[in-house]
């Protein structure tokens, strides 16, 4: 029962990781740069919605599973907030802050387009290592979802990291906000190296992750004509999305998300 | 030619149907017409993300969700391809987007009323995008080659807009007390302004004469309005809710419904810029432009610099 609950948070954290970011996205549609980059983040954040729906769907079939054969009490953080069985937009919308497991950096707000991108690159270049590790994992639900995933994060990837070098390396303003991009948004990048007990117990390999995705980062930012913070200041790194522990953004993001969902209780729509 | 056999060859190739196409002569008006009206089209489907847009973040289901960030998706390429239409007509789209932000160029007041509950989402694919294909159908034909090209793909993309807008009221119709009566309050807000989008009455439109001319229009705005009114008195009925006019009814004579007066006070208020949301809109748009002004400087000048550096320099795959 134990190894089903780390298979459920381990799924409901990317599921949860990738929602907020794609929410974050989508404040942008029609308010972006030049039409052509908001029909572009637009469509990211459409990527993004359908990999959660797919992580939502196979977490809440787990869920459904346990709890028909009896180990609900092995899910005490769901089992009560539920009544029947649990779908995507349960999960979504009826989970608390102290339930969400994202990281932190997708919730910190959309900034200028810097900032935008900057968190886009970051977590793109993250996400696409954790896929092709995903594609081959044991579990074949998680390594489908993985597959058919990672192509499009293969995009994201290109799409942000040209931005990333194109503002870094482009005039002297758009370095100089490629630097505060930096500032707000570095300290949020630790946390995606600090496994998890769910992600131990899936046998992620995160240390491999960092190793990827420092190489990686190192060589997009040079391109970008720009250096990587020293990682001897991780005393500054901000933790605990994975344990529900958030910023203050993230209750603003989930008062507007959920607000339907809390006002007209049991609707279909 | 002398300019007289010109304008004979050109009225003689739009009687027969024969496409303009944008290396051909053409009078000077009718560029200017076009230039105008495809314009205004490009402006309306950018303005016209902004309402929908507002409930993305809200959307009550992850599906609802998806379905409106595609078709905000969509209003953006359609604008896209209506700026590249209206170019071959030798208009820039930062000319076209400097009149817009100068209040020049006008973009339908549809998009100057406010989407207030989930409920408006459904009503502007149902009502909106339904009047808006009434317009887009007839301009599939339209005398302008790029133009009428652009309308048969950005039609397809609005019918489908406009089923799921009804599929969604549907579903509220058939829902909570509370989820019909944010559906019928909808239907109320946005009648009468879905009416107006077909503007003046044909008694007071200056464009139409010669547009229908030109075969850049090819029915009247009080034809397109009946044919409008007709489709969507029907359809309420599937949706048992009912539209804010007590003059709506069948006339047998006719073949038609006879509807009420449209508050024309309102409909030229608005389109003066006085309408509940057009400062808002606005803004929205220039404070986009504005702010997105340096990283646009920035993308020209990485540009410059790769096109001047060695070959096989250009952007790293990561």
């Amino acid at each position: 029962m134990a190894a089903i609950q780390h298979q459920i948070n381990f799924a409901l954290s990317v599921a949860d990781t990738t929602l907020i970011l794609l929410h974050r996205n989508s404040e942008c549609c029609g308010h972006g740069p030049v039409l052509e980059q908001d029909i572009a983040i637009t469509n990211i954040a459409l990527d993004l919605l359908g990999q959660s729906r797919n992580f939502y769907q196979y977490a809440a079939a787990l869920i459904n599973d346990v709890v028909k054969s009896g180990g609900a009490a092995a899910l005490p953080a769901l089992s009560e907030a539920f009544e029947g069985e649990v779908n995507e937009d349960t999960l979504a919308y009826l989970r608390n802050e102290r339930a969400y497991k994202n990281l932190l950096l997708v919730e910190q707000p959309n900034g200028d387009w810097a900032q935008t991108i900057l968190r886009q690159y970051l977590f793109s270049q993250y996400q696409l290592f954790l896929f092709e590790q995903l594609q081959y994992h044991e579990d074949t639900g998680l390594a489908a979802i993985a597959t058919k995933s990672v192509k499009e994060t293969a995009y994201h990837l290109r799409w942000s990291s040209e931005w990333v070098i194109r503002l870094g390396d482009g005039t002297g303003e758009s370095h100089q906000r490629m630097l505060n991009a930096i500032g707000a948004l570095w300290r949020y990048t630790g946390e995606m190296f600090i496994p998890a007990d769910y992600e131990r117990e899936m046998n992620i390999n995160v240390e491999l992750l960092q190793q990827q995705w420092s190489k990686s980062v190192k060589k997009v930012f040079k391109a970008a004509t720009l250096s990587v913070p020293d990682w001897k200041i991780a005393a500054k790194m901000q933790t605990g999305g994975k344990q529900g522990i958030h910023t203050e953004q993230l209750g603003y993001i989930l008062a507007v998300m959920q607000y339907m969902q809390r006002a007209y209780p049991g609707c279909e729509w | 030619m002398l300019q007289q056999d010109a304008e004979n060859y050109f009225q003689a190739k739009i009687d027969q149907d024969i496409k303009i196409e944008p290396k051909d002569w053409m009078p000077e008006a009718y560029r200017k017409t076009n230039i105008r009206q495809i314009s205004q089209h490009a402006h309306s489907e950018i303005v016209g993300m902004l309402p929908e847009g507002n409930w993305i973040t809200r959307a009550p289901t992850l599906k609802r969700k998806a379905i409106l960030l595609a078709k905000v998706q969509d209003e953006a390429g359609h604008g896209l391809y209506l700026y590249a239409a209206a170019e071959t007509l030798g208009i820039s789209r930062d000319e076209m987007i400097n009149d817009l932000h100068s209040g020049k160029a006008k973009y339908s007041s549809i998009f100057n009323y406010p989407t207030l509950t989930w409920a408006d989402i459904g009503t502007i694919g149902w009502l909106v995008d339904g009047a808006a294909i009434i317009n887009q159908v007839m301009l599939t034909r339209t005398s302008y080659g790029p133009y009428a090209r652009a309308m048969v793909r950005i039609c397809k993309e609005e019918s489908f807009h406009q089923r799921q807008g009804f599929e969604s009221l549907l579903v509220l119709s058939k829902g909570s007390a509370a989820q019909q009566a944010m559906c019928q309050d909808a239907i109320n807000r946005w009648w009468w302004p879905a009416l107006m989008m077909f503007g003046p009455k044909d008694s007071e439109s200056t464009n139409s004469d010669q547009s229908m001319k030109w075969k850049i229009k090819r029915k009247t705005n009080d034809e397109l309005r009946q044919q409008f009114v007709d489709m969507c008195a029907e359809q309420v009925k599937l949706l048992g809710m009912t539209l804010p006019d007590e003059k709506l009814h069948w006339n047998a004579q006719r073949g038609h419904y006879d509807f009420g007066e449209i508050n024309w006070d309102e409909f030229w208020n608005v389109v003066k810029g006085n309408g509940p949301c057009n400062t808002e809109r606005l803004a929205a748009r220039r404070k986009a432009h504005e702010e997105g002004q340096w990283v646009r400087e920035a993308a020209m000048a990485y540009a410059k610099k790769r096109s001047t550096a060695p070959p096989g320099e250009g952007l790293v795959r990561a």
